[in-house]
């Protein structure tokens, strides 16, 4: 029977299948991180059991740790007594671990990809919603629960009941200026945040596979955004290409005979999938979020929605209390809102390609005047490539902040925070309330878009300079 | 984890769609490394406005939540299960539950039953006219009764199973270790390893 890659990897790594029962489905990779994890290593000491597959896991220190003076302790103390507890448990049950000031540490999700443990046809799982990233590659992976991460853990297995799938075609080429963060950004905006329940979305068309890696995993990462569990695209010659020479990449016969299976894997032309949605690539524009979720967005060139403009009653209620939070009015063009901070990172946009994005907007301007920019590199690899390329002084010139690897301001978690009432333009994926802290207020956008804002002061794109 | 057969108490509604993760359990309070006393950050930022459902007093004490669509969605935080449950939460009704969240409440032993709307809606107004209104749950029936009102609800068969037999997963997995290790074996060399 015609199977799509999502429904091939899963079949490849079934261990156990009983009637009535969930699948039990073998993990290749675990990734661990500190604020996810501390309670399942309680568990397992709590029954006496071991971590089995200490090799195939592997943990960081991401979440909350401080972007700046990174070798001194940790000056919060719950997250220094977070990180402290992923250390010991790391230590104690011999999971290998990549701490701060460790070269390979940074966002989990940016880890993975650049140390070629990502690859096609494997499971992934992360107690951390966007491990739907790694799904760039053609890895069925998702986010988990921390009692899930404890199963992990201690089975290298989890018993999980087979998703829908659906398939997101975007054909056409994407006009100038167009990045992957509005292609997904516009898909959430059409399929709503709860489209993608119950279903692994397999993004496809030309649109998708002109994508660079780095594209392509902006795009899976936010599928969670549309309530998926997963978002997959299926390995290609720029997938190979990718992972080719990275450290933990087959090599030599090894890599023909992966390569070999990876071509297997893409979803054969008559698979059927349970929904599918169409996209014409040519008619996206730079896409931005006005409201509270991630579904609430629009062209940069369109107004602020009015409740008198929504489809239900849950719906204006929905716009009413998003326009309330973000103050803001009905009507006026997402163009004219002023934004006081603007934040480039998270793994949804802190890769390499991104802070080149970054710097070519920046490059030979100025922020605008009271405008804090912080642009945190999604791990040391990535602040160490940029810094060769002399991105590093293009962003400090333009009066905006390098720091070092780490989640940041995507979740708050450390001290970079938005105040109550503050406004930000974000590069990360979720604008829910409070999110970059607690009154604060998130424009989801691009890099470009991010960069351009910066320097204009409100919201705009490279094209408005 | 203690059998769940069916449960009696009264309920708060929560009249609000797409409450996600963010808003049940704020970041701030996931930095704690323990597994309990999570109640005090439940709906953290709502519960600061003493007109929030939460607060009033008629519905101190409930152990079952009636909220709108879209419930849990957004980040993967299990310690939104903890927090309704250390709260003093047994279950969740909603017409539509996001799905990490439905799993990790399986998991932790909190049900979360999937009722239609236009019987949530019922469901509120009988618990807004009489806060004091006993509500049962039962799972084994897959039934809802408050006051007249009967209102079925679904839930995953494997769930209610377990649930119902008080199970916890890790051990029901363990039992197949052998499976498990004879799938090792077959699996592809050069997959990659992180030691
Ligand atoms: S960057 Fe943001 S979304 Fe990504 S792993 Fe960190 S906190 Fe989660």
């Amino acid at each position: 029977m015609a199977k799509t890659l999502a429904e091939k990897v899963w079949e490849a790594h079934v261990v156990r299948r009983a009637a009535g029962e969930p699948d039990l489905l073998y993990i290749d990779l675990h990734l661990v991180h500190e604020v996810t994890s501390p309670q399942a290593f309680d568990g397992l000491r709590a029954t006496g059991r071991a971590v089995r597959r200490p090799e195939l896991t592997l943990a960081t220190e991401d979440h909350n740790v401080p972007t700046i003076d990174i070798l001194k302790p940790i000056a919060d103390p719950i997250s220094k007594a977070q990180v402290d507890a992923l250390r010991a448990n790391c230590a104690e049950f011999g999971v290998p671990i990549y701490s701060l000031g460790n070269v390979e540490q940074g966002i989990v999700h940016v880890v993975g990809p650049q140390l070629g443990l990502t690859q096609p046809g494997m499971t992934v799982v992360c107690g951390d919603s966007h491990t739907s990233t790694h799904g760039a590659f053609g890895a069925l992976a998702f986010g988990i629960g921390t009692s899930e991460v404890e199963h992990v853990l201690a089975t290298q297995t989890l018993p999980l009941k087979p998703f829908k799938t659906m398939a997101i075609n975007v054909d056409g080429e994407l006009p100038v200026g167009v990045t992957a963060k509005d292609v997904t950004l516009a898909v959430i905006a059409k399929i709503g945040t709860g489209g993608g329940q119950g279903y692994v979305l397999e993004y496809k068309g030309s649109a998708i596979r002109a994508l660079s890696m780095e594209g392509r995993m902006t795009v899976c990462n936010m599928s969670i955004e549309a309530g998926a569990r997963a978002g997959m695209i299926a390995p290609d010659e720029t997938t190979f290409e990718y992972l080719k020479g990275r450290d933990r990449a087959p090599a030599g016969a090894m890599w023909d005979e992966a390569v070999a299976y990876w071509a297997t894997l893409p979803s054969d032309a008559d698979a059927k999938y349970d929904a599918e949605v169409f996209i014409d690539a040519s008619t996206l524009s730079p896409f931005v979020t006005w409201g509270t979720n991630p579904g609430q967005g629009l062209p940069l060139t369109a107004n602020v929605p009015s409740p008198a403009d929504a489809v239900d009653e849950t719906d204006r209620v929905a716009i009413e209390n998003a326009l309330e939070y973000m103050g803001l009015t009905a009507g006026m063009p997402l163009r004219d809102i002023k934004v006081d901070t603007v934040f480039v990172g998270s793994c949804t946009n802190g890769r390499i390609e991104d802070l080149r994005a970054v710097a070519e907007v920046l490059k030979g301007r100025k922020v605008a005047s009271g405008m804090r920019m912080l642009v945190v590199p999604g791990s040391v690899r990535v602040k160490h490539q940029a810094e060769a390329e002399g991105l590093d002084v293009i962003v400090k010139d333009s009066g905006a902040e390098w720091r070092e690897a780490g989640c940041s301001m995507c979740l708050a978690m450390n001290p970079d925070k938005l105040a109550p009432g503050e406004r930000s333009a974000s590069t990360s994926n979720r604008n829910f309330e409070g999110r970059q802290g607690p009154g604060g207020r998130t424009h989801l956008v691009s890099p470009a878009v991010a960069a351009a804002t910066a320097i204009k002061g409100h919201l705009a794109a490279p094209a408005d300079l | 984890m203690e059998k769940f057969i069916t449960h009696t108490g009264t309920a708060a509604p929560l009249r609000r769609s797409n409450v996600d993760t963010d808003q049940i359990i704020p970041a701030e309070y996931l930095k704690r490394i323990t597994r309990h006393g999570f109640e005090d950050g439940l709906f953290g930022a709502w519960r600061k406005d003493s007109d929030f459902v939460l607060n009033q007093p008629a519905y101190q004490g409930v152990s079952i939540l009636i909220a709108g669509p879209d419930f849990g969605t957004g980040s993967s935080r299990e310690h939104a299960v903890w927090a309704l449950q250390d709260f003093g939460f047994k279950v969740v009704l909603s017409s539509r539950f996001a799905d990490i969240f439905r799993g990790n409440s399986g998991k932790g032993g909190l049900l979360t039953g999937l009722v239609d709307q236009a019987d949530i809606e019922l469901l509120w107004a009988a618990v807004e006219a009489n806060p004091a209104l006993e509500v049962t749950v039962d799972l084994d029936k897959r039934e809802v009764r408050a006051g007249d009102l009967t209102a079925t609800f679904e839930v995953d068969d494997y769930v209610r199973w377990r649930l119902m037999e008080g199970l916890d997963d890790i051990g029901i997995t363990m039992k197949h270790g052998d499976v498990i290790a004879e799938f090792e074996v077959k699996r592809p060399a050069f997959m990659p390893t992180t030691a």
